[in-house]
């Protein structure tokens, strides 16, 4: 993936990041029982499979890392004829009594979060959800905000936060780009999602 | 274009993890309406398929209902008896959350006189946002899709189309086939396809789908197909297929044998000598199955006439996946209605 926009996380930034988050969940549980990570379609999956690694490195314990596709939660229709596409859903264990951390790469207007909670709550009652994010970068919509954030960037409306991850891009970086033109909600293009 | 699961892949399986770095530019639809299977590119139909996927996966959940399309009012407009399609369009839109309003038209004002298109004016300001139509008449729904502000999905009319089935059809094909594919697969669909609607839709996307399509029946009830078979490598994006009335050279090595059902009111006209003898000809039955591979897959879009156009047997054996159509059509039919609407005005 070519870089077109300034760089704001290296590949190192990113792999600490990771490992931090990955100590402050387990810190905030106090240990791993009753413990789940579930990635957002598509970058939160394989930086929940990251955290993952990460606690069984130091924790030694395996945890179960399942994937959600919120296509079906979005609040705008229209939306689907921009990006038809569903990634789709598989969360391999039992929700009720878990404790799930949401895991995506950026945060920004709470929508998807939202949209989130309510296809997980379809699955059963966990005891608990949280939140880890990659990237916060400001301008909710929604009362949400994140447990457990890698970096916070300040940022505009008019500029783009791009999320590359090896898994779907071939490589890890993080960078800020400005819109031409102002544009709409870009919400449901990877890697912008709010 | 890029699509992030694979095709058929079964409902259960897990995510896959994206191995190879994939492009940003995600496919888009434009199709407001759903008429026929004609209109669509591979890639459309593709993007049906996986989408059906992930309906599949919705299916299989706890609670097997997502808010897709709260708030929309899906109106069913049925003017042909119907029970699996109808139902079927019911269930769907019910399992994206949509609200469903079915009116027949037996008991409906049609019967005082009312023509089609004050109907859908009527369904229109009624607060009807997408449409799913079956009438008699071939080309009945364009002309509503004509008048009608929202989507219309074909259900099913006169002799002409009925793109869900065809989508459907293709769906479990790729699912019953070994590598989930049906390309260079020799599809038979055996039977009445003068009349079939099923047929006409199954022709375009079967053989978009490089399918070795075979139609076959008696020659009565083939008229007029031999001319579009010939024609069909002068019709863009259109693929060959094969007419006949020779049973066995049709079935011989077949991977997947459809039989359509012989329709008692369309058979006025002395198309057919007696049922017994159709049965007796063209009747799918155990010995004939044989001459088909071994793993041979039967289908039928229903409703069947066990006896006549399939024995009894043919339909209960392990190989045929019957019921497993008109389950995937429930999917098939909610990939659909979610695709559709998030088209409006401009969409084609």
């Amino acid at each position: 993936m070519p870089m077109s926009g300034r760089q704001i996380m290296t590949v190192e930034e990113i792999r600490r990041a990771v490992i931090r988050i990955s100590h402050e969940i387990v810190e905030k549980q106090a240990g791993t029982s009753g413990l789940v990570l579930v990635g957002i379609q598509r970058r939160g999956v394989p930086l929940a499979r990251r955290i993952a690694d990460a606690i069984a490195e130091h924790e030694g314990v395996r945890l179960p890392v399942g994937a959600l596709d919120i296509t079906f939660y979005r609040d705008d229709l229209s939306l689907i004829a921009q990006s038809p596409v569903v990634k789709g859903t598989d969360l391999p264990f039992d929700l009720n009594g878990s404790t799930v951390v949401l895991v995506d790469d950026v945060l920004y207007t709470g929508r998807t979060i939202r949209a989130a909670m309510d296809a997980l709550v379809d699955f059963g009652r966990p005891r608990a959800i949280r939140l880890a994010v990659l990237i916060d970068r400001g301008h909710r919509e929604l009362p949400i905000r994140a447990d457990h954030v890698g970096k916070n960037v300040p940022t505009s409306r008019e500029e783009v936060v791009k999320v590359h991850l090896v898994e779907v891009d071939g490589v890890d970086e993080v960078e800020i780009e400005r819109l031409p033109a102002p544009l709409g909600e870009t919400v449901g293009v990877s890697g912008t999602t709010g | 274009m890029t699509l992030e699961i694979g095709a058929s892949g079964s409902p259960a399986s897990p995510v896959p993890e994206a191995a190879i770095p994939v492009s940003a530019q995600a496919p888009a639809w434009r199709h407001r309406h759903l008429l026929d299977v004609d209109v669509l590119d591979w890639s459309e139909i593709e993007l049906v398929m996986t989408t059906t996927d992930a309906m599949r996966e919705v299916l299989a959940r706890p609670i097997a209902k997502v808010p897709a399309l709260r708030g929309r009012n899906v109106t069913i407009l049925f003017y042909e008896a119907s029970t699996r399609t109808r139902v079927s369009f019911e269930v769907a839109a019910k399992n994206l959350s949509a609200d469903v309003v079915n009116i027949a038209a037996a008991t409906s004002s049609v019967t005082k006189g009312e023509s089609l298109v004050d109907t859908i004016r009527t369904v229109e300001a009624l607060g009807a946002q997408m449409l799913v139509m079956r009438h008699a008449v071939s080309g009945a729904p364009y002309l509503a899709a004509a008048h009608f502000g929202g989507s219309v999905l074909n259900g099913g009319d006169g002799w002409h189309a009925h793109p869900t089935q065809a989508l459907l059809d293709l769906y479990t094909m790729r699912e019953h086939l070994p590598g989930g594919s049906v390309a260079g697969r020799k599809v038979v669909i055996l039977g009445d396809i003068l009349h079939s609607r099923v047929a006409r839709s199954n022709i375009w996307s079967l053989t978009a789908a490089g399918a070795d399509l075979w139609l076959c029946g008696p020659s009565t009830l083939l008229r007029g197909f031999d001319r579009w078979a010939a024609a069909s490598p002068r019709i863009p994006g259109h693929g060959r297929f094969q007419v006949t009335s020779d049973l066995g050279a049709a079935l011989a090595g077949a991977d997947v044998v459809m039989a359509l059902r012989i329709q008692r009111e369309r058979m006025a006209g002395g198309l057919l000598p007696s049922l017994r003898e159709y049965a007796a000809r063209f009747g799918l039955t155990r010995e004939r199955l044989a001459a088909a591979r071994p793993d041979v897959v039967v289908m039928h879009p229903g409703p069947m006439n066990e006896g006549v156009e399939i024995a009894p047997d043919v339909a209960t054996d392990p190989r045929s996946v019957i019921t497993n159509q008109v389950t995937n059509g429930v999917a098939v039919r909610m990939a659909l209605l979610y695709l559709l609407a998030g088209v409006h005005g401009e969409g084609r």
